[in-house]
C-alpha cells in the first residue's frame, strides 16, 4: 500500500492543475464569445504573425 | 497629470507649458471613447475579419472586436469618432448596424456574478470528484489505517471547499435568518455544516462513516442549480439591456442659433430642442417653432395623427412626423409625463409581489419539516441510547438525505429548458416567476395600436379612385415621408400607377403636400386644409382643383401572427378582451376581424389598469399584452404581461416577457409551454418527495450509510434533470 502515498498526491495535483487551468480560462474571458472563437480559428488572417 | 496642472514657479514659460500640454494630451488619451454597435447580420468567420479590418482602418479607431455570440462590435476610438461614422463604414461593406448606448450595457457587472458562481461550481466539482473517488475505495472495503487516511485526505479537501463554494448559501441563509424567516438555504447550510462537523468528529475517533462526499456533492448539485438559474436570467437581462441600449438617449439642443447633440440627461428646463421628422420627443415641452403632425399612439393608443403648431404642448415619447419642430423644455428627466407614469406602475406592481413561486411554496412546507424531523431523530436516539455520537450521526444523516438537492434543481432545470425553448421562438422571459404565472392565465387583455396592429397604415379604398386621381396622389405622396403618404405611395406603386407630372411639389409641415398641374393647385393632406369634413377614421384627403374632395381611408395592418395568437388563445378556452385608447369605430372593426367579442374603446390609461384590476378582483388571472405608455400601468397590474420589442422602454420594463420578433403567434404557444413547464416542476417535486419517503425512514432508523446517501442524492438529482429535459 506504500504506493498510495505517491499516487494520491500525484492524482490530486494533476486534478488541481486541471482546475487551475479552467479557472484561468474563466478569468481571461475565454467564454465570452464561444461562437466567435469557434469561427475565428478557421480564419488564416493572423497565422503568420500575431494580431498587433 | 495633477502635478503638471499645479501652477509652477518657473523662469521659462515654455518649461511649464510643455508638461501642461503633455498633461492635456494625456487627458485626451484617457478619454478614449468606447463605442458599441449591434450588428445583427454578422454570421461567419469572414464577417468577423472583414468587419474588424474595416473598422480598424477607419481613422481614429484604436481597436475593434466583434463578438459573434452577442452579434456586437465593440470599438475603442478617439473621442471625436462617432457611432454614425462607424455605422456608415459598416453600411458600405454591407452590414446593417445600430448604435448601442454603452452606459446601458452593464454586462460586465452581471457577468462578474456569473463568473463567481462558475468558479465556485468548478471548485466544488473538482473537490467532490476527488472525495467521491476516495469514498468509493472506503465503501469497497478499505479498513483501519487506510480508511482513516482516506477520511483525513477527504477532510483536507472538503473543509476549504465547503468554506469557499458554500458562500452563496451562507449569505442567503443568514439573510433569511436575520429577518426571522426560513428559506431553502437554511436546511442546506445546516446539513452541510452538520455533515462536515460530525464527519470530522467521526474521523478523529477512527469512525466508519464520514459524509464529506455527501456534503460536497450536495454543494455541487445545488450550485449547478444556482448557476443554471443565473444563466437563464443573465441571458434575459443582457437581451433586455440590448433593447434598451438601442435607444440612445440623445437630443439636439439649439443654443444661440447653433445646434449641438447632447445626452438627454443633460437637458434642462427652458432649453430649446430641435426634433427632426421621425424623431421622438425627449422631454415634455411646448412648441415654439415649426408645424407638424404628431403620432401619439404610444402614449394614448390613438392612430390618427394630431396637428401641432407653436404653443402646442408635447409630451416625451410622442413622434414628430412631418416638419422639424423646436420645442422649449418644460419638464425634463424624472419630471416628464413618461416618468410620472412610473409611479402608477409602482403602485400597480405592489399587487404582483404577493405572488409566491412554487419553489417558495415548497420551501415553506419543506424547511420546517426537515428541521423538526432531524431534531426528533436526534432527541429520540439520544433518549434511546444516551450516546451523543450516535444521535448526532443520525441527525446529520437525516438532514443530508432529506436535503433539497433535487428540489434545488427542480425549478431551475425546468425554467432553463423552457426559457431556452421560448427564446428560440423569440420570447424573452425577464422575470423569474413569469413562466409559473403565465401557466395560470385564464383571461387575456390585448391593446390594439402597436400590439395587435403593426402601427403601419394601409390604404383601404384605392379601388374607388379614378386612375388620373391616383397618379396625382402618388406624385404628391412621393414628396413626403409622412407614414400615410408612404403607405399611399407604396400601395399606388404596387397597383401599377405611374406618378403624374406635378410641378412645384412642396410639403407644408402639419398640413400635407401640394403642387401644381399647369395652373391648378392640387393638394393631399388634412381635412381642414383641403376644406373637407374630417372622418372618424384615419384618412388623407385629395383635391385636384375641380372643387371635389376625395378621401383615402386607412386601416392599420395587423401584426404578423395576431390572428393566430388570438385564435390559439380562444381555442384553449381563454377569455380574450380588446382594450384600446383608439376611437370606437376602429376598435370595433378590429375586434370583429379577429373574432374578439368583448372590446372597450377610448380607454384612458387609468381605465385600462382599472379594468385589469376589476378582472383580477373577480378572481381571473390576467395576461396583459400591450406596448404603449398608456398600457404601462395595466401591464404592471396584470398577473403576467407581455410587450413587443417595439414597445416603449417603460412598457418593456413593466412587462415580464418581451416578444423579440414582430410576430405575435408565439404567445399562444408560450402559454402551452408554460403550462407543461409548471407540470414538470410539480412532477419534479413529486419525484424528490418519493425519494425522501423511501430514504428518510432508513435514515431515521439509523440504517443509512454514506453510500445510501450518495446514491439517493445523485439519482434523485439526475432523475429531476432528465425529467426537465423531457419538456416539449
Amino acid at each position: 500500500m506504500q504506493v498510495l502515498s505517491y499516487l494520491i498526491p500525484i492524482s490530486i495535483l494533476l486534478g488541481g492543475v486541471g482546475l487551475l487551468a479552467f479557472l484561468y480560462t474563466v478569468k481571461s474571458n475565454q467564454y465570452d464569445d464561444p461562437e466567435g472563437d469557434a469561427r475565428r480559428i478557421l480564419s488564416g488572417e493572423w497565422d503568420d504573425h500575431p494580431k498587433p | 497629470m495633477t502635478a503638471a496642472m499645479r501652477p509652477q514657479a518657473s523662469a521659462c514659460p515654455a518649461c511649464s507649458a510643455a508638461p501642461a500640454a503633455e498633461a492635456l494630451a494625456e487627458m485626451a488619451e484617457d478619454k478614449e471613447a468606447k463605442l458599441a454597435l449591434s450588428v445583427p447580420t454578422v454570421h461567419c468567420a469572414l464577417c468577423i475579419s472583414t468587419i474588424e479590418r474595416e473598422l480598424a482602418k477607419t481613422p481614429g479607431v484604436h481597436s475593434a472586436r466583434v463578438n459573434l455570440t452577442l452579434k456586437r462590435a465593440s470599438v475603442e476610438a478617439d473621442p471625436e469618432v462617432t457611432a454614425a461614422d462607424l455605422i456608415n463604414v459598416l453600411d458600405r461593406i454591407g452590414y446593417e448596424a445600430h448604435e448601442l448606448d454603452v452606459g446601458t450595457l452593464s454586462a460586465t457587472a452581471t457577468d462578474k456574478a456569473g463568473r463567481d458562481l462558475l468558479m465556485r461550481l468548478a471548485v466544488a466539482g473538482f473537490a467532490s470528484m476527488n472525495v467521491m473517488l476516495l469514498s468509493v475505495s472506503v465503501w469497497s472495503g478499505a479498513e483501519a489505517a487506510t480508511r482513516d487516511m482516506f477520511h483525513w485526505i477527504s477532510a483536507a479537501i472538503a473543509l476549504p471547499t465547503i468554506v469557499f463554494s458554500g458562500k452563496p448559501f451562507y449569505i442567503s441563509a443568514w439573510g433569511a435568518l436575520k429577518h426571522k424567516r426560513l428559506n431553502m438555504d437554511v436546511p442546506i447550510v445546516l446539513a452541510i455544516l452538520l455533515a462536515v462537523a460530525t464527519s470530522l468528529w467521526e474521523t478523529s475517533l477512527s469512525g466508519e462513516h464520514a459524509y464529506f462526499d455527501a456534503a460536497l456533492t450536495l454543494t455541487f448539485f445545488l450550485l449547478a442549480g444556482r448557476y443554471l438559474d443565473h444563466r437563464t436570467r443573465a441571458v434575459a437581462r443582457s437581451a433586455a439591456e440590448e433593447l434598451a441600449a438601442l435607444e440612445v438617449p440623445r437630443a439636439v439642443r439649439v443654443r444661440d442659433g447653433e445646434e449641438e447633440t447632447v445626452q438627454v440627461s443633460e437637458l434642462a428646463v427652458g432649453d430649446m430642442i430641435l426634433v427632426r421628422p421621425g424623431g421622438r420627443m425627449p422631454v415634455d415641452g411646448e412648441i415654439v417653432e415649426g408645424q407638424s403632425e404628431l403620432d401619439r399612439s404610444l402614449l394614448t393608443g390613438e392612430t390618427v395623427p394630431v396637428f401641432a403648431e407653436p404653443g402646442f404642448g408635447v409630451s416625451a415619447g410622442e413622434v414628430n412626423l412631418t416638419g422639424p419642430l423646436v420645442i422649449r423644455a418644460t419638464a425634463v428627466g424624472e419630471e416628464t409625463s413618461l416618468h410620472r407614469m412610473a409611479d402608477l406602475v409602482a403602485i400597480a406592481e405592489s399587487g404582483r409581489s404577493r405572488y409566491t413561486s412554487l419553489a417558495d411554496k415548497a420551501a415553506k412546507l419543506y424547511a420546517p419539516g426537515v428541521h423538526i424531523l432531524s431534531a426528533l431523530a436526534f432527541v429520540g436516539w439520544y433518549l434511546y441510547t444516551f450516546d451523543m455520537r450516535t444521535a448526532l450521526n443520525i441527525a446529520a444523516a437525516v438532514l443530508i438525505i432529506t436535503c433539497p438537492c433535487a428540489l434545488g434543481l427542480a425549478v431551475p432545470a425546468v425554467t432553463t429548458a423552457a426559457s431556452g425553448r421560448l427564446f428560440r421562438k423569440g420570447m424573452l422571459i425577464k422575470h423569474a416567476t413569469a413562466l409559473e404565472r403565465l401557466a395560470e392565465v385564464d383571461t387575456v387583455v390585448f391593446d390594439k395600436t402597436g400590439t395587435l396592429t403593426a402601427g403601419t397604415p394601409q390604404v383601404e379604398n384605392l379601388g374607388d379612385f379614378a386612375r388620373r386621381d391616383l397618379e396625382v396622389a402618388l406624385a404628391l405622396a412621393m414628396g413626403s415621408s409622412h407614414p400615410l403618404s408612404s403607405a399611399l405611395a407604396n400601395a399606388a406603386r404596387e397597383a401599377g400607377i405611374k406618378p403624374a407630372q406635378v410641378s412645384d411639389i412642396e410639403e407644408v409641415p402639419g398640413y400635407g403636400t401640394q403642387g401644381r398641374i399647369g395652373d391648378t393647385l392640387v393638394r393631399l393632406g388634412r381635412a381642414a386644409w383641403i376644406g373637407a369634413q374630417p372622418l372618424a377614421q384615419t384618412s388623407a384627403f385629395l383635391s385636384v382643383g375641380d372643387g371635389q374632395v376625395r378621401a383615402f381611408t386607412f386601416t392599420d395592418t395587423l401584426r404578423d401572427g395576431a390572428e393566430d395568437a388570438v385564435q390559439g388563445l380562444l381555442e384553449t378556452g381563454k377569455e380574450v378582451l380588446l382594450v384600446s385608447g383608439d376611437s370606437t369605430g376602429a376598435v370595433e372593426a378590429l375586434a370583429q376581424r379577429l373574432g374578439i367579442e368583448k372590446w372597450i374603446a377610448e380607454a384612458l390609461p387609468e381605465d385600462k389598469a382599472a379594468r385589469v384590476q376589476a378582472l383580477t378582483d373577480e378572481g381571473k388571472r390576467v395576461l396583459m399584452v400591450g406596448d404603449g405608455l398608456n398600457d404601462t400601468a395595466a401591464l404592471a397590474a396584470a398577473h403576467v404581461s407581455i410587450s413587443p420589442a417595439s414597445a416603449l422602454d417603460a412598457a418593456r420594463v413593466a412587462s415580464d416577457i418581451v416578444l423579440l420578433g414582430g410576430d405575435l403567434s408565439p404567445i399562444a404557444d408560450a402559454v402551452v409551454t408554460a403550462r407543461s413547464a409548471t407540470k414538470r416542476i410539480r412532477e419534479n417535486f413529486r419525484i424528490a418527495t418519493v425519494y425522501n419517503i423511501i430514504a428518510v425512514p432508513l435514515a431515521v432508523a439509523g440504517l443509512a450509510t454514506p453510500l445510501i446517501a450518495a446514491l439517493a442524492m445523485s439519482s434523485s438529482s439526475i432523475t429531476v434533470s432528465l425529467n426537465a429535459l423531457r419538456l416539449r
